[in-house]
């Protein structure tokens, strides 16, 4: 206990005898005004239930989520031994949903690395060097945006393939020119800002000015932007098994999964509308969540 | 209705007493008929070009054929259409049409054997998809002068080879066998393409419709012909609109917005089963959903291999799960109601026996991709082999594709498995003889990808000889005597695993009557329809 | 954005577009002969399509005559893909414009709203109403409504643009039959078609709606902790005047640049309502071309909607200057 409260102090001291300290400190403030958001606290819980689902699949799963039956298919809801009913080809939906979340994760953390590094590094390096080079960035990003998204990532999935790999960078090709312009906005207001002079001065390059100095400043509104995304990256992914180039079948990925359902969708409701609601919570999570990283991360947004 | 409908229709009983649901139409007007269909299928409307089931729908209401099948009785076979009556020469090499007097295309020009025999010569000269329906028997754009003629009101034709007399006039029933206005289509002629840009969105036809409008992805729009050599059409206009999914044809369907829903998937059809006012129609189809292996992959090429994965296929259960009422075991290349069709179904799922075929043919851990659509019910059959297949320590990856990407794999013969349909092309036994169990050449140099047996690299196991002399065959009992003894052999040897056949299920409003879409060998015909 | 970019960015996404077509797996020739055809078919539309000449020189011949306003021909439709387009756009054009409205006039008072009452109940379900529609797949949502409003409460059309008895009966003049048939003075068919775009409208207004309230309220809220808002209402104005007559009007060009990218996102064509209502839309006009390798059909809807796309932008620009208080 007092060792806690050692910690507790040392953290929001005043003082901070270090970087680290005080790096910490800054983090450990953060939070607490993040715990004092129910609705982004919630979000987050929902979120570690999540992971811990997608980590412990093979042990909470009560079947296994290939297993067909084509004697027991469209169970209904509350059928003993199947919770959340079954599917077309006799699957165990609440099985297939906990595995799914595997796919779900795998997506979400794909996505969610690929596009805004893109965005990252296409931003910074046209809002800080200038120029040509900005000229024919945000060139590319402008033609990128005008692009019809489905157009492009219908294109990119036919050309490689259907697939879950591809459809995830088909969205992070899709995704990633608004993450360009918000970190080429946000570089040329600090290009010319006194400390990145001065660290200039000391004789850094862009490189380590870019990496080194720019890019921890705009990390904090790309990852708000992001986790607002979200659920939009999984909606994409969703989308794209709708139309057939998303996950492969047998996968138990939750856009297939509602893909596969909707032929029911009068008689049999449930086939589609869990994973729909899977769907929606998880992508409610992320959104309550961003709401809330935007409160702590945003100065602006402080009151 | 599920608990959830009964209880919205609580709400909507309570809507209604407040008065706030407007008034909707009830029901289609008398004399229309509206049909619910995907039609996206339909790129022209030219019958020389027309190779598709929703366009060939349009075309059998627009233009008269020489022969042709009764809506109502196709079990006669084909029948007098715009030719009353013909002759075939002692040789049997030439066939002679006596056309029928009196008939009149919707523009009023007489029809002709004039107009028969420029219909059937521009098909050739066109040389568009559906063309070997006619070049098979000779017909070049070299000799067409000689070998299609008109006499006074006669068209004479002339084939290179003595034919079943069935097998030519079953193939002039096809859609590109369709009469057309010479004049009229001349008239509308740009750069000698012979009115092809033209007719491709307009109609120029005898038929019981012409063609009002063709809105792509939208609706085809028929209009009644009054002059229609059978008697005017009860329906004065038939509308067919583009509706994808089922779900959705089935809420239009309950409401009366229209007629006839064509793409109701089993539940849904289970669904409306006894529903007020509404009725389900089935006819037998003639299309075949088949795995094929490609023999170019060692493993597949070994008869115990082949053997071993049709009974590695869960033929009854599939039919009496998802694909319940809408296909039928059929384990033959010919479907059921063509001639020379067997019913004898030896394969069923025996994983046991597999395992054992497995064993003698060496062959473990093997591990193939299938190709496959990305329509839901052949996923499912996919994922069902792919559980049978799993049970025998066959390894499936399945990769789903558009209908085009799959199908240009298949024809480069990159596929290992392949699962997908086939549908005859006219309603001859020849039809589907001549791709499944024929391939003259079986070297890649060939490219013959219109033949099945060529895009699984197969060489037929001499069933090519037995496919040629069955369709010079003229005594049809002998001849369907010949396609048993093909069919029994290739249901050993082939690398074909033909599972199914087609049933097509049409939720219809009960007042609407003699609809029918065709059965196997033809395509929907509505002006016999009465309400 | 200048002339010069404009055309920049439109030759790019052509250029883009164009090399997509020729990498796809996807066989153009076979799509137009069909699975059947034989070699000989085959060769001879592959010559027809010019697909043995050098891909510059393709992309050269293609530019020349989009340059001339010919798109080339549709396989799928047969007809010139200028008049396709001029058949879907305006369906698109019509349901995307119903649905920003309906997402304006509702998103913005809520966004504001939200902003004011920050952490009230009225901000709470302000919220929780954007994210649901953030969050919904949209099919879904679209197949629900449709079973219970046209289905079994019998509210509103169903599927399509019109009931099948007045399909033509209104001639096209913009292609918008609300437009149309309100410029023929036919009230029945005004009412119809209304009917009938009313749900998938109100389904795009109501992600448009998530998406616009969400900005204005975060927009509203860097306002009013400014220094003058403070001070206005020092000065003693009412909370109504300081809140739409200071810190809204500062707020409008920003929010008409998310304005302007909604509707954009819109006018692309939701593919997927347009599948389940049956909306013969441009989304599904390019997505079915694509799958079919069609093109010529793929480029003139990608042109057109990023033409769409850029003017979009080029007309926000131009109310930013007549907003924009420094610009004054």
């Amino acid at each position: 206990m007092t060792e806690m409260t050692g910690l507790r102090a040392w953290l929001l001291t005043d003082t901070p005898q270090s970087r680290g300290q005080a790096r910490l400190a800054s983090l450990y403030q953060g939070w607490l005004a993040f715990r004092r958001n129910p609705m982004a606290m919630f979000g987050l819980a929902i979120l570690i239930a999540l992971l811990a689902i997608g980590a412990l699949a093979p042990w909470i799963a009560p079947h296994d989520p290939f297993y067909q039956d084509l004697t027991a298919r469209l169970q209904p809801l509350g059928t003993p031994g199947h919770p959340l009913g079954t599917d077309s080809l006799g699957r165990d939906i609440l099985s297939r949903l906990i595995y799914g979340s595997r796919i779900t994760l795998y997506i979400v953390t794909l996505v969610a690395l690929i596009a805004p590094l893109a965005g990252l590094i296409v931003g910074t390096v046209s809002g800080y060097l200038g120029g040509w080079v900005d000229m024919v960035l945000m060139r590319i990003t402008d033609i990128f945006l005008a692009f019809p998204r489905l157009v492009l990532a219908l294109a990119f999935v036919a050309a490689l393939g259907a697939g879950i790999e591809n459809a995830v960078l088909a969205i992070a090709l899709t995704a990633w020119p608004p993450y360009a312009r918000i970190a080429r906005a946000e570089t040329l207001t600090l290009r010319n800002a006194d400390f990145i002079s001065a660290v200039r001065l000391h004789g850094a390059g862009p490189i380590r000015i870019i990496t080194r100095h720019i890019w921890p400043l705009c990390i904090s509104s790309l990852i708000v932007r992001v986790t607002l995304d979200m659920a939009g990256i999984i909606l994409a992914a969703a989308g794209l098994g709708f139309l057939g180039l998303g996950a492969q079948p047998p996968s138990p990925e939750w856009g297939a999964m509602i893909s596969e359902g909707r032929r029911f969708i009068l008689d049999h409701w449930w086939v589609a509308t869990m994973p729909g609601l899977a769907i929606f919570t998880v992508s409610l999570a992320f959104n309550l969540l961003g709401d809330g990283l935007r409160d702590v991360l945003d100065p602006k947004g402080e009151k | 209705m599920t608990a959830f409908a009964r209880l919205m229709s609580g709400a909507a009983l309570a809507a209604t007493l407040a008065g706030t649901a407007p008034a909707l139409w009830a029901e289609t007007p008398a004399n229309m008929l509206v049909v619910a269909n995907r039609i996206d299928d339909i790129t022209t409307l030219d019958p020389a070009e027309t190779f598709e089931f929703a366009g060939g729908d349009v075309l059998r209401n627009v233009y008269g054929r020489l022969v042709n099948f009764d809506p109502l009785d196709f079990e006669a076979g084909y029948q007098p259409d715009l030719a009353e009556s013909w002759e075939v020469s002692e040789d049997g090499r030439t066939i002679t049409f006596t056309m029928r007097e009196g008939v009149s295309f919707v523009s009023g020009n007489p029809v002709t054997a004039e107009d028969a025999e420029f219909s059937l010569r521009r098909a050739v000269l066109l040389n568009l998809t559906p063309w070997f329906i006619l070049t098979q028997f000779g017909f070049t754009p070299e000799n067409i002068e000689e070998t299609i003629k008109a006499d006074g009101n006669k068209l004479v034709i002339t084939t290179d080879k003595a034919y079943a007399t069935s097998f030519v006039l079953n193939c002039l029933t096809a859609t590109i066998g369709s009469i057309v206005d010479k004049t009229t289509v001349m008239a509308h002629e740009v750069d000698g393409d012979m009115g092809h840009d033209w007719l491709k969105t307009n109609s120029a036809g005898s038929g019981a419709y012409s063609l009002v409008a063709w809105k792509p992805n939208e609706s085809v729009t028929l209009q009644a012909n009054p002059d229609f050599y059978q008697g005017t059409p009860a329906m004065q206009r038939v509308i067919v609109r583009h509706i994808a999914e089922s779900a959705t044809q089935r809420l239009l369907l309950e409401r009366g917005d229209v007629d006839v829903a064509r793409n109701l998937n089993p539940e849904d059809v289970q669904g409306i089963t006894g529903a007020e006012g509404i009725k389900i129609q089935e006819e037998l189809k003639g299309y075949l959903m088949y795995a094929s292996f490609n023999q170019k992959i060692p493993e597949l090429a070994k008869p115990e291999v082949l053997e071993a994965f049709k009974y590695l296929v869960d033929y009854d259960g599939m039919v009496n799960s998802f694909l319940k009422g809408q296909w039928t075991v059929q384990q033959n290349f010919l479907p059921q109601s063509y001639l020379g069709a067997v019913k004898d179904n030896p394969f069923s799922l025996d994983v046991e026996k597999a395992k054992a075929l497995l064993g003698e043919a060496g062959v473990d851990g093997l591990e193939l991709t299938i190709g496959v659509r990305d329509v839901q019910e052949r996923l499912e059959i996919a994922q069902s082999m792919q559980n049978t297949f799993a049970q025998a320590g066959v390894k499936l990856n399945i990769e789903v594709g558009t209908g085009k990407q799959v199908l240009a794999k298949y024809r480069a013969r990159d596929l290992d498995v392949y699962l997908g349909t086939w549908g005859p092309d006219y309603a001859d036994p020849q039809t589907n003889a001549s791709t499944f169990a024929y391939n003259p050449d079986n070297s890649d140099e060939a490219q013959n990808g219109g033949i099945l047996a060529w895009r699984n690299a197969w060489d037929a196991g001499g069933l090519t000889e037995m496919t040629e002399a069955a369709v010079a065959e003229r005594d049809t009992a002998r001849r369907a005597e010949m396609y048993h003894e093909i069919q029994t052999r290739f249901r050993e040897i082939s690398p074909f695993a033909i599972m199914f056949q087609n049933i097509e299920q049409d939720g219809v409003r009960e007042n609407v009557q003699n609809f029918t879409t065709g059965l196997a060998v033809s395509d929907a015909s509505y002006w016999k329809v009465t309400k | 954005m200048t002339l010069g970019s404009i055309a920049i960015t439109m030759l790019g996404l052509l250029f883009v577009t164009f090399l997509i077509g020729r990498v796809m797996p996807i066989d153009p020739v076979l799509a137009i002969v069909g699975e059947r055809a034989s070699p000989e078919v085959y060769n001879r539309v592959y010559q027809e399509l010019g697909l043995d000449r050098p891909l510059l020189v393709q992309f050269w011949l293609y530019l020349l005559d989009v340059v001339r306003g010919d798109f080339g021909t549709s396989l799928l439709t047969a007809r010139p893909v200028s008049e396709d387009i001029a058949r879907v756009f305006p369906a698109t054009l019509e349901l995307a414009t119903l649905g920003t409205l309906m997402g304006v006039l509702l998103g913005v008072p809520l966004g504001v709203l939200a902003a004011v009452r920050r952490g009230s109940w009225i901000d709470q379900i302000a919220r929780v109403v954007a994210l649901v529609g953030y969050s919904m797949p949209i099919f879904w949502l679209g197949l629900m409504g449709l079973l219970i409003f046209y289905g079994i409460l019998g509210w509103v059309g169903g599927p399509g643009r019109l009931s099948i008895f007045y399909d033509g009966m209104i001639e096209p003049v913009t292609g918008m039959i609300l437009i149309d048939s309100a410029l023929a003075g036919d009230g029945t068919v005004f009412r119809d078609a209304l009917s009938h775009i009313v749900l998938p409208a109100s389904l795009l207004g109501y992600y448009s709606l998530a998406y616009i309230s969400r900005m204005t309220r975060s927009f509203m809220l860097e306002q009013m902790s400014a220094e003058y808002v403070t001070t206005a209402r020092v000065k003693g104005l009412s909370e109504r005047a300081v809140i739409w007559g200071h810190a809204f009007r500062n707020i409008r060009v920003q929010l008409i640049t998310v304005i302007a990218l909604s509707y954009a996102g819109l006018l692309e064509g939701s593919v997927l309502t347009e599948i389940i209502f049956s909306w013969p839309g441009i989304g599904s006009y390019i997505t079915n071309a694509l799958l079919s390798a069609d093109m010529s059909a793929v480029l003139g809807g990608t042109v057109v909607v990023g033409l769409a796309f850029v003017l979009l932008n080029v007309f926000s620009d131009l109310l930013y200057k007549v907003f924009d208080p420094r610009a004054k």
